[in-house]
C-alpha cells in the first residue's frame, strides 16, 4: 500500500520514541524490583490457581461486557431520542469510580439490604447473595459495560453519513446493514475492546477479593500484595509482575490477531442521517438502552442519595483535595494525548502493529503495586519520593489511560489513512500538514472522548505511589479513603459523590468538546 | 484565589526560612496517623512547642507498607523514628538490623501486659473485637459460639491488612493446634474478606453483615463523635488479642538525641491525650481516669492475649496456610 512505502514522518518518529518511553516506564520499575530481590522465586501451586482464577474471571467479565454492550451501542447509534446525550454521558461514570465507592453503590442495590433484595422480599422470594464469582463478574460488567458501549459507539459513529445516504437510497434492509456496516465494524472493534477490558479485569484485586467472598478469589494482584507486604519477597513480586506481562502478551497476540482493519468508506464529515428504518427497531433498542441505563444508574443514584446530605458539611480538606485533583486530571489528559497521538499514528501505519499495541496495553496489565514499588526504588536515591507523589501519580495515570486512547484513536486514524490518506499523499502532502489537514479533523471525536477518559480516570485513581508514600496534601480519592479510615463514613460518601460529579463533569466537558464540530 | 495562593506561597517560604536553622526530625508513620483526622497535626504542634525542632510526619500506607518502605530505603533512609508498627511486625523489623535500642525507662505504661522491649516503645493499644449493632440478638460469646451460630461476619485479609493478621494471631493464641478447626467452623459465617479495615467497616455499616472485625474501642467513636450508642463490641470468653502499636529509632538517624526526646515525649500526657479521640485506641501511658468520657462504657476483656513478636513471626506462615485452606473450600 502507498502509505507503507512512505518513510516515517516526524510524528511517527515521535510515536516510536513514545513507545520506547512507555515500554521503559513499565519495564524499568519491574526490573528495579527484580534487581533488589535477594533470591529468585518459582511459581507454586497457589500461584497457578491465582493465575487460573485471574484469567477466567477476566475472560468472563470481558466477554459479557462486550456482548452486552453491542445491542446498547447499536441502539444508541441508530436511535435519536430525548435524553440520548445524557445517557451517553452517564455511560462515562462507572469506570471512573474508585473501587470501594463502586462496591458500596452496587451493594446498595444488590447487597443484603439492597433494593433488589427488598423487592424480592416483598414478593416473598429468597434473597440473592452477591458474594461469589457472579458478584465479581457483576461488578466488572458494571465497571466495563459502559466503557465497551462508548468504544463501540465510537466505531458506529465513524461510519460516514454519505454511506448511510447511499444505503437509504438503495433501500438497504436490516440484513444488508448488518452485512455491509455492522459486521465489518464489529470485526474491527470488538477484539481490541475485549482486550482492554480483559486486561483491566486481570489486575483487579479489591473487587475480586471483596465480592469474591474470600481467599478462593485470590488474583495475581493479591498474590503480589502478599509477596510484598506479608513476605517482603521482592523476587516473587517481580516474578508475579512478569506473569501479568505474560498474560497481557498472550491475550494481545491471541485477540488482536483476529482484528481486521476495515474500510467503511470515505465521507465529507456531514451531519449524520437517520439509520434506515430506525423506527422498526424502536422496541428492541429501547429495551437495550433502558435495561443498561437501569443497571448502571441504580448504584449511582444510591451513591447520590447517600452523598447529598454530607455535601454541604464536607470538610475543607476535601474541597482543597478536589481542587488538586481537577488540576491533576487536566495535566494527565494533556500528557496522555501527547503520548497517544504519535503512538496511534505509528500503530496505524501498520508495521509491527501487534508489538506496539502490546506496549500500549502494558500499562493497565501490570500491577500498580509493582510499578509503584519500582518507581519508588528508582526515585528514592535521587529525590524524596513523597514530594514527587502527585506528579508521578499524574504520569502513571496518563500511562494507564493510554490503552483507552489508543483503542479510540487507532481505528479512527487507520480509517482516515485508508480513505483521506491516499488522496493527501497523491496531492503531495507530507508530514505535519498532511496529518493536520487530512487526518486530525477526523480524530476530534475519539480525541475528545479519550482525553476526557484520561482526565476522569485520573480523578478517580488513588495513585500508585500513595500505596506507601502518600503526599500529605492528597488528591480527592486519597482524602476519601482517609475519611473512611477515620470512621467518617458520611463525609466519605459526600466526598465520593463530589468525586463522581467532578469526574463526570470533566469527562463530559472533553467529550462534548470533541463532538461539537462533528455534530454540525 | 490568585492572591491567596501568592500569599500562601509567601507564607510557606517564610515558614521555610524560619525553620531553616532548626533540626528536622523525620517520623515515618502510617497514613491515617498524619491525616487531618488523625493524631499527627496536634502532636506535631505540641512537640514543636518544646523541641526547638521541625517535626515532619511522613505517611506511608499502613503498618505493613511502612515496614516495607523502611526495608526499601535501608541505611539511606531519611527517617529518624518509625511510628506505627505493631507487635506482629516488630520481629521482622528487628531482623532488618536498622533499629537501635531506645534506652528509656518506662515506668508509667498503662498496657494490660508487661512491656520489656529494648527496641520498641508502645504509644497506643487496643483489643480486637467483633463489633455489632447493639440490638443484635444472641450475640456470640466465643469463637466456638460464633462458628455454631448463623451470624454473618466480615473480616479482613491477613495478607493485605493488619487487623486481618491480628485475627489470625488471635485465633492462633487462643487455640494453637485447634486453630484450623475454628477457621473451618467460621468459614460459613464469613460473608466476605476485604483488603482492608475501611472496606470491611464500610460494608458492615451498609448492613452486609451482623458483625465486623474491628476494635473494642470502635463503639466509642460512634458514641463520642456521632452521639450514637447503637454499636457494641462482643466480649469473647477466650480473651481478646491485643494490638500494641509501637515506635522505634533508626540507627541511621542523624538526630538520635532528638529521636529519643520524641519517644520520651510520646509517653507524656501531651501526646497520649490526643490518641483516644483521633486514633480511637487506648493510650499506652495514660491513667484510666484521664480517658475521655464515653470510654468507660466500653467492654473490658478479662484476658488479654498477645503472642510474643518472635512467636507471631514464627507461627505466621503456618497460620496463614491453615486460614487459606479452611476458607478456600
Amino acid at each position: 500500500m502507498a502509505i507503507r512505502a512512505q518513510p516515517l514522518t516526524l510524528l511517527q518518529w515521535t510515536g516510536a520514541v513514545m513507545a520506547a518511553l512507555v515500554f521503559l516506564a513499565i519495564t524499568a520499575p519491574l526490573a528495579a524490583v527484580a534487581w533488589r530481590a535477594e533470591e529468585t522465586s518459582v511459581l507454586g501451586a497457589a500461584d497457578w490457581s491465582a493465575i487460573r482464577f485471574t484469567v477466567s474471571q477476566a475472560a468472563i467479565s470481558a466477554f459479557l461486557s462486550v456482548v452486552l454492550a453491542i445491542p446498547v451501542a447499536r441502539a444508541l447509534a441508530r436511535q435519536r431520542f430525548a435524553g440520548r446525550g445524557l445517557v451517553v454521558a452517564l455511560m462515562g461514570a462507572p469506570f471512573l469510580l474508585p473501587v470501594i465507592v463502586a462496591i458500596l453503590g452496587l451493594l446498595a442495590v444488590f447487597g443484603r439490604n439492597g433494593w433488589v433484595n427488598a423487592g424480592l422480599g416483598l414478593l416473598g422470594l429468597p434473597p440473592l447473595e452477591i458474594y461469589g464469582m457472579h458478584g465479581v463478574v457483576l461488578a466488572h460488567v458494571f465497571f466495563n459495560l459502559p466503557l465497551a458501549v462508548r468504544l463501540l459507539l465510537q466505531g458506529w459513529m465513524s461510519i460516514p453519513s454519505e454511506r448511510f445516504r447511499l444505503a437509504v437510497a438503495l433501500g438497504f434492509s436490516n440484513a444488508n446493514m448488518r452485512q455491509h456496516f455492522e459486521w465489518p465494524l464489529l470485526r474491527m472493534m470488538v477484539p481490541g475492546v475485549f482486550l482492554v477490558i480483559f486486561l483491566i479485569c486481570s489486575t483487579s484485586f479489591a473487587v475480586a477479593l471483596t465480592l469474591g467472598g474470600g481467599p478462593r478469589a485470590t488474583t495475581v494482584e493479591l498474590a503480589i500484595y502478599q509477596a510484598f507486604r506479608f513476605d517482603f519477597d521482592l523476587g516473587r513480586a517481580a516474578l508475579l509482575g512478569l506473569v501479568q506481562v505474560a498474560i497481557c502478551a498472550f491475550a494481545a497476540v491471541a485477540v488482536l490477531g483476529v482484528a481486521v482493519p476495515q474500510v467503511l468508506g470515505a465521507g465529507l464529515d456531514r451531519a449524520p442521517v437517520m439509520w434506515p428504518e430506525a423506527h422498526r427497531h424502536r422496541f428492541i433498542d429501547g429495551a437495550a438502552v433502558l435495561s443498561a441505563a437501569l443497571f448502571l444508574m441504580m448504584p449511582m443514584i444510591a451513591l447520590g442519595l447517600r452523598g447529598v446530605p454530607a455535601l454541604p458539611t464536607l470538610p475543607a480538606v476535601a474541597w482543597e483535595a478536589a481542587g488538586r485533583s481537577v488540576v491533576l486530571s487536566f495535566a494527565t489528559a494533556v500528557v496522555a494525548v501527547a503520548m497517544a497521538l504519535p503512538l496511534a499514528a505509528l500503530i496505524a501505519r501498520g508495521r509491527a502493529r501487534s508489538i506496539l499495541e502490546l506496549v500500549g496495553s502494558l500499562s493497565i496489565a501490570v500491577s500498580p503495586l509493582v510499578v509503584g514499588t519500582g518507581l519508588f526504588l528508582l526515585l528514592f536515591p535521587v529525590v524524596n519520593p513523597t514530594l514527587l507523589a502527585i506528579p508521578v501519580t499524574g504520569l502513571v495515570n496518563a500511562l494507564a489511560a493510554l490503552p483507552f486512547l489508543l483503542r479510540a484513536l487507532v481505528p479512527a486514524i487507520t480509517e482516515a489513512e485508508l480513505t483521506q490518506g491516499r488522496l493527501a499523499t497523491a496531492l503531495g502532502m507530507r508530514g505535519w500538514p498532511r496529518f493536520r489537514i487530512a487526518i486530525l479533523p477526523r480524530l476530534r471525536r475519539p480525541l475528545g472522548f479519550g482525553a476526557g477518559l484520561a482526565a476522569a480516570l485520573s480523578m478517580g485513581d488513588l495513585g500508585v505511589i500513595a500505596l506507601f508514600s502518600a503526599p500529605s496534601q492528597g488528591t480527592l480519592p486519597l482524602e476519601m479513603y482517609r475519611l473512611m479510615g477515620a470512621y467518617r463514613t458520611d463525609d466519605a460518601q459526600g466526598a465520593a459523590l463530589l468525586l463522581l460529579l467532578l469526574s463526570l463533569g470533566i469527562f463530559w466537558l472533553f467529550d462534548r468538546g470533541g463532538r461539537l464540530h462533528a455534530a454540525t | 484565589m490568585n492572591q491567596t495562593s501568592i500569599i500562601a506561597a509567601g507564607m510557606t517560604f517564610m515558614a521555610g526560612a524560619a525553620f531553616a536553622d532548626l533540626p528536622v526530625l523525620s517520623v515515618y508513620t502510617y497514613d491515617s496517623f498524619t491525616s487531618d483526622w488523625g493524631p499527627g497535626p496536634a502532636i506535631e504542634a505540641a512537640f514543636e512547642q518544646t523541641c526547638e525542632c521541625d517535626l515532619q510526619f511522613v505517611g506511608a500506607g499502613d503498618g505493613a507498607a511502612l515496614l516495607a518502605r523502611i526495608r526499601l530505603e535501608g541505611q539511606r533512609s531519611d527517617a529518624d523514628v518509625v511510628l506505627g508498627l505493631d507487635t506482629n511486625l516488630t520481629a521482622a523489623a528487628v531482623d532488618t538490623g536498622l533499629f537501635v535500642p531506645h534506652g528509656l525507662e518506662t515506668p508509667g505504661l498503662t498496657l494490660p501486659i508487661a512491656w520489656d522491649d529494648e527496641v520498641f516503645l508502645p504509644f497506643d493499644w487496643g483489643y480486637f473485637a467483633f463489633v455489632h449493632n447493639a440490638d443484635m440478638e444472641n450475640v456470640p460469646r466465643s469463637f466456638v459460639e460464633l462458628a455454631e451460630s448463623d451470624a454473618r461476619i466480615i473480616i479482613q485479609d491477613p495478607r493485605s491488612s493488619t487487623p486481618g493478621l491480628g485475627l489470625l494471631m488471635w485465633i492462633e493464641a487462643a487455640y494453637g493446634q485447634g486453630a484450623p478447626a475454628i477457621w473451618e467452623g467460621l468459614a460459613d459465617n464469613i460473608v466476605t474478606v476485604t483488603p482492608g479495615w475501611s472496606e470491611a467497616y464500610g460494608l458492615f455499616l451498609e448492613g452486609e453483615a451482623d458483625m465486623v472485625l474491628s476494635y473494642t474501642t470502635s463503639p466509642a467513636y460512634h458514641l463520642i463523635a456521632e452521639e450514637d450508642a447503637s454499636k457494641a463490641a462482643a466480649p469473647f470468653t477466650e480473651g481478646h488479642y491485643l494490638q500494641v502499636e509501637v515506635a522505634g529509632i533508626l540507627g541511621s538517624s542523624d538526630q538520635p538525641d532528638l529521636a529519643q526526646d520524641f519517644l520520651r515525649f510520646m509517653l507524656t500526657p501531651d501526646f497520649q491525650q490526643v490518641i483516644p479521640t483521633t486514633n480511637w485506641m487506648y493510650p499506652a501511658a495514660l491513667p484510666a481516669e484521664m480517658l475521655p468520657s464515653g470510654f468507660e462504657t466500653l467492654i473490658e476483656p478479662d484476658t488479654a492475649l498477645l503472642l510474643s513478636p518472635q512467636d507471631a513471626a514464627r507461627l505466621r506462615d503456618e497460620a496463614l496456610a491453615a486460614w487459606q485452606s479452611a476458607l478456600s473450600r
